[in-house]
């Protein structure tokens, strides 16, 4: 019940099936949770990686939903933060000898620095015109990461290599299996977050916002202060993300955070349904596996079949995954 | 009646503004008594929507002043202008259409009680306590403008009459000392009129609320209404008594001139 921003379905209980959709709500999340530990159990490591990657895309979609599916502000930049969140973990972890669980709250800070540094300007903006802005951040990044003044800090074109944490405490698990299962730890802990933020005082306030801006401020809503909350929030979820994904993956470089992780993290959002944060899970399910099943049709033209893939979603599901779960559980929206 | 000895809340002084080459005020001179009816009408485009959004900041007068209690609003930012306590609703419904009821009125108390973002990311007991409350408080508005059985819905599955009373429950929860009205009537059938004109005399004499109510039904406005202002083409024509403004020649005038009743 609390997850979704029920605020905007009604529900359409017909006696018959009420059982079975009663059921399936209330259950459907600790389903999914038990799913989660259990899976890796029977994967491989390499599956394990791979979801692994998924949770860390699920933390990137939650944090743009927190800006563009709570607040209603674009970003086409979000692999700034995430490569910052990226580098940072690295930074710390590589230069300064200090611990993964330490690199990885800092990598947040830092980024929650800059998400709120780049909002001063972007508060001026609105629409398009922020989504070019943020657009432009996720460019200049990457650059900026080459550059040879700090190339001693970031390993310049080269990037950086980072070593897979050890497996703590004697715990009974491969480095993969413990990464996996801090990477959910994390990732389970900013989903309810961000669902105590959707119905706080500060969340109606973002959503007030997304809604109608003017009437937002006639009620008292500090229009500025709350966007550079979204922006500041959004940006530390996804440094985290960013953090997590580079210790996986074991390497940062810039071309490992170019716009295009932005434009995939975009399109998470919108498979997921904006705004719905199950759905992120989806998102980050498409991200991580359909370049491969794109691959897998034909090699060639991996490129043109991820985006037929793409255009046949948009198109028969405009509102993503929420739009499926809703049709499944004949959750009704009577607008759109 | 009690003219004399009423004092004033907010004076309207001189107040100016054009957009581009339109005058849309010019030299608005007022004042609102506490705890009045003030009726606020005028031909179409004569400025009353556009003196609306001076007084609660949405747009910055070229010249004159706005003052409560002597202090000039005119530096007090827009989302500040609640703590003034100015509440208002909308000419064409302002409402946020894809939350509940019960959200848009709990947003329109996001003025009562302090900045909690820690306490509402990490769902901090005090987060929940202030939450409670304003359900609370957003309850009893709701039910006071029966608004109840439709507390849960979406705001954009209701009908036009019922998203005015949400937004005048959004506007009333926030606990103002003077309402601003525009047009509420405006879309209501008759007996909705009627119902109306009693909750806003509601609003005035049992929670002493002040009221500036544009509208272009006169039969409300004339029934409810303590003083009026008459504007045409940005300027004040006239201001008095119901009866001497519906007799008063400029005003009969500017009606007969304009495209409305
Ligand atoms: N933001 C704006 N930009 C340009 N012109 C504006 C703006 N707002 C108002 N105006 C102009 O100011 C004049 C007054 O408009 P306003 O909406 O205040 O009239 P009104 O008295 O509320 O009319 P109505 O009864 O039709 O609601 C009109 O000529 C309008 O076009
Ligand atoms: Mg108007």
């Amino acid at each position: 019940m609390s997850v979704l921003p029920d605020t905007s379905i009604a529900r359409n209980d017909s006696t018959s099936s009420i059982g079975i959709r009663t059921i399936l709500l209330r259950w459907s999340r600790p389903l999914a949770l038990l799913v989660l530990v259990l899976l890796p159990l029977a994967a491989s490591d390499f599956v394990t990686f791979q979801l692994t990657m998924l949770l860390v895309y699920a933390v990137a979609l939650i944090a743009l939903n927190v800006l563009t599916g709570f607040t209603g502000q674009f970003s086409l930049g979000q692999n700034a933060f995430f490569g910052i969140g990226g580098y940072s973990a690295v930074i710390v972890v590589e230069h300064f000898h200090l611990s993964y669980l330490l690199g990885i709250p800092v990598a947040g800070v830092i980024a929650a620095i800059a998400g709120i540094l780049f909002a001063f300007p972007a508060l001026r903006l609105k629409g398009v015109y922020l989504a070019l802005a943020t657009f432009a951040l996720g460019t200049t990044i990457p650059q900026l990461l080459k550059l040879d003044y700090i190339e001693q800090w970031t390993g310049g074109v080269q990037g950086m290599m980072i070593e897979k944490p050890m497996t703590p405490l004697g715990l009974p698990l491969s480095q993969d299996a413990y990464l996996y299962y801090l990477t959910l730890t994390i990732a389970l802990g900013i989903y309810i977050l961000s669902v105590n933020l959707l119905h706080s005082k500060t969340g109606r306030a973002m959503l007030a916002i997304r809604e109608n801006e003017t009437a937002a401020a006639a009620m008292g809503v500090d229009v500025a202060y709350y966007k550079t909350i979204a922006f500041g929030l959004s940006a530390a979820f996804t440094g985290v993300s960013g953090a997590l994904g580079a210790i996986v993956i074991q390497f940062v470089s810039p071309d490992a955070y170019t716009i295009q992780l932005a434009v995939a993290i975009f399109l998470g959002i919108v498979i997921g349904g904006v705004g719905w944060l199950p759905g992120t899970i989806v998102g980050a399910a498409f991200i991580v596996f359909v370049p491969n099943v794109a691959e897998s049709i034909s090699k060639g033209l991996s490129g043109a079949v991820f985006g037929v893939l793409i255009l046949l979603v948009i198109f028969v599901f405009p509102r993503g995954a929420q739009q499926v779960c809703d049709r499944l559980l004949g959750v009704e929206h009577k607008k759109d | 009646m009690t003219v004399g000895a009423a004092r004033q809340l907010l004076s309207v002084e001189d107040v100016g503004i054009r957009f581009g080459g339109v005058v849309a005020l010019d030299g608005v001179t007022f004042d609102i008594r506490e705890r009045e009816i003030l009726g606020l009408i005028g031909p179409n485009g004569a400025g009353k929507t556009t003196l609306f959004n001076c007084l609660s900041r949405l747009y910055q007068p070229t010249n004159g002043d706005i003052r409560i209690g002597g202090r000039s609003i005119l530096k007090c930012p827009a989302h500040a202008i609640v703590h003034e306590g100015i509440a208002r609703t909308f000419q064409n419904v302002a409402l946020f259409q894809k939350l509940s009821v019960l959200d848009n009125v709990k947003i329109g108390g996001h003025s009562r009680g302090p900045r909690s973002v820690t306490a509402d990311v990490f769902a901090l007991p005090s987060c929940g306590r202030r939450e409670r409350e304003l359900t609370a408080q957003a309850r009893d508005v709701i039910e006071f403008l029966g608004l109840t059985e439709v507390e849960k819905k979406t705001v954009s599955d209701l009908p036009f009459g019922t998203q005015k009373r949400v937004e005048l429950a959004r506007a009333l929860i926030s606990r103002p000392k003077l309402l601003l009205l525009d047009e509420p009537a405006g879309g209501l059938n008759h007996e909705e009129v009627y119902a109306l004109g009693d909750v806003i005399k509601h609003i005035r004499d049992r929670m002493g609320v002040t009221i500036l109510l544009v509208e272009h039904h006169m039969g409300l406005v004339m029934s409810i209404a303590d003083r009026v202002v008459a504007l045409n083409f940005g300027r004040k024509l006239a201001e008095g008594a119901p009866s001497e403004i519906q007799t008063h020649p400029d005003v009969i005038r500017a009606y007969l001139g304009g495209d409305k009743k």
